[in-house]
């Protein structure tokens, strides 16, 4: 025998269920008064410092059906490529800009759209930038642990060499995390499918 | 410095695709995980202030009760800590719970099931860990809940919860058990988690001496998120 290891193991996942939004979205299930207003739907505001985005997209599963019963959240640095976190070390990140965002997605066709600001960009361990980009979580009934993803702009050089990007070992692959640029009423407009299974299946991430 | 959170062990956690249950067939990604090291987006995450929460927030007795009325079932405090795999306390955390009522009914717009919803209770409720990690709030006991899954599938009375702790890489939902509940052993979504002893870790203990006499009883529920890579030849004197 050796010496015990004094760590604990983490709490295991499970699935959130198809009536997660009853503990993260009350109002939105017309369970009111129990609560102002759901966590997470309001990104910026008047004094967010930033250029104004538009991400959206649909949730799809491995039958090409949307899923409509899935929790998304964003978490994401500040223009300057801070973040609006106790445990950001570079500086104080845009006190008008949380960075975090949660939505249930459309119980009719599996969309969500978050209106947020572009990111700046935040270091790798090894010192290299990372180009700019949102950090995606996703939990649902059917899915036992959350799914961690990315999403990058189409219209950013940076991608070229992200560090993670280039982690992906089919370069085919790494255009599932890269949302698609469009314009509308002078914004722009960044789509993100996200395929949980099959043909163009998203990469998730182990991190 | 401080550094990287510890990988997960995916051999603890349930794996994505674990067949009899059943919406994980078509939700459960092929492809491997990509795995990295986590980054300033993973070790950084949002943390709450205790300005969004309310005065009956971990009251679910009586949060939504419409006339002053109480929730009807039995009354039990759930209380516990939120630590990381290196037994530190994670203060600040934000926890959100949701339950069905005492007869095992949601109360959520899809929700057919056919036992009663309670007019006084909501199922939704929240609080913020002090700086022990520490967590407490009050309900009544959710009664166990048919599912269409099998035929005659049941799910053991549960409470879903949802953690915070202080980095986007410890984010975490899973589900408190009840002690001595034989349904546990039955359940598909449970066995999920292939590891006997890592579902032991989400049964809560009944515990007496924590029970409000005449009143409620107590059931303590720790939990454990990822803990964060430092070494002893790394650490700085004053710590990280």
């Amino acid at each position: 025998m050796v010496q015990h290891l004094d760590y604990l193991k983490e709490s295991a996942s499970q699935t959130a269920g198809p009536y997660v939004h009853i503990g993260t979205n009350p109002n939105w299930v017309e369970i009111t008064g129990v609560w102002k207003a759901d966590l997470g739907l309001v990104l910026v505001g008047p004094e967010t410092k930033g250029e104004r985005i538009l991400l959206e997209g649909t949730l799809i599963d491995g039958a090409g059906s949307p899923v409509r019963d899935a929790l998304v959240e964003i978490w994401q640095a500040d223009a300057q490529g801070l973040h609006n976190s106790p445990a950001e070390t570079r500086g104080a990140a845009d006190p008008a800009f949380a960075g975090w965002g949660r939505q249930p997605v459309s119980e009719t066709d599996g969309s969500y759209r978050f209106e947020t600001i572009r990111p700046g960009r935040v270091p790798y361990p090894d010192g290299r930038m990372q180009a700019p980009h949102i950090s995606v979580w996703i939990v649902a009934r059917g899915i036992n642990i959350g799914l961690h993803t990315r999403v990058y702009f189409e219209d950013e050089a940076a991608n070229e060499a992200d560090p993670l990007l280039l982690r992906i070992p089919e370069p085919h692959r790494r255009r599932t995390l890269i949302a698609r640029r469009s314009e509308r009423d002078g914004l722009p407009v960044f789509r993100f499918d996200i395929r949980l299974q099959g043909d163009d299946e998203t990469v998730f991430l182990d991190m | 410095m401080s550094g990287s959170y510890f990988q997960r062990d995916r051999q603890w956690h349930p794996p994505a695709l674990t067949p009899s249950y059943k919406t994980s067939i078509l939700r459960a990604p092929k492809n491997a995980l990509l795995s990295l090291p986590t980054t300033a987006s993973e070790e950084t995450g949002p943390v709450f202030g205790h300005d969004v929460l309310g005065p009956l927030d971990a009251d679910l007795i009586r949060n939504f009760s419409q006339d002053g009325t109480e929730a009807i079932g039995q009354r039990i405090v759930v209380y516990g800590r939120v630590l990381d795999e290196a037994a530190r306390p994670v203060p600040g955390a934000l926890v959100e719970f949701w339950q069905a009522n005492a007869g095992g009914r949601y109360r959520h717009k899809k929700e057919s099931y056919l036992a009663a919803l309670d007019p006084n209770f909501g199922g939704c409720g929240r609080c913020i860990t002090d700086e022990d990690g520490r967590y407490a709030f009050r309900t009544v006991k959710p009664g166990a809940y048919p599912w269409p899954n099998g035929v005659n599938d049941w799910r053991p009375a549960h409470i879903h919860f949802s953690i915070f702790g202080h980095a986007f890489a410890q984010r975490l939902i899973t589900q408190m058990y009840f002690e001595g509940d034989p349904m546990i052993w039955q359940c598909p979504i449970v066995k999920t988690i292939p590891d006997r002893a890592a579902i032991e870790q989400l049964v809560a203990a009944l515990d007496r001496n924590a029970t409000i006499p005449m009143d409620s009883l107590a059931y303590k529920f720790d939990i454990v998120l990822r803990g964060r890579r430092s070494t002893p030849f790394e650490n700085r004197m004053e710590g990280n």
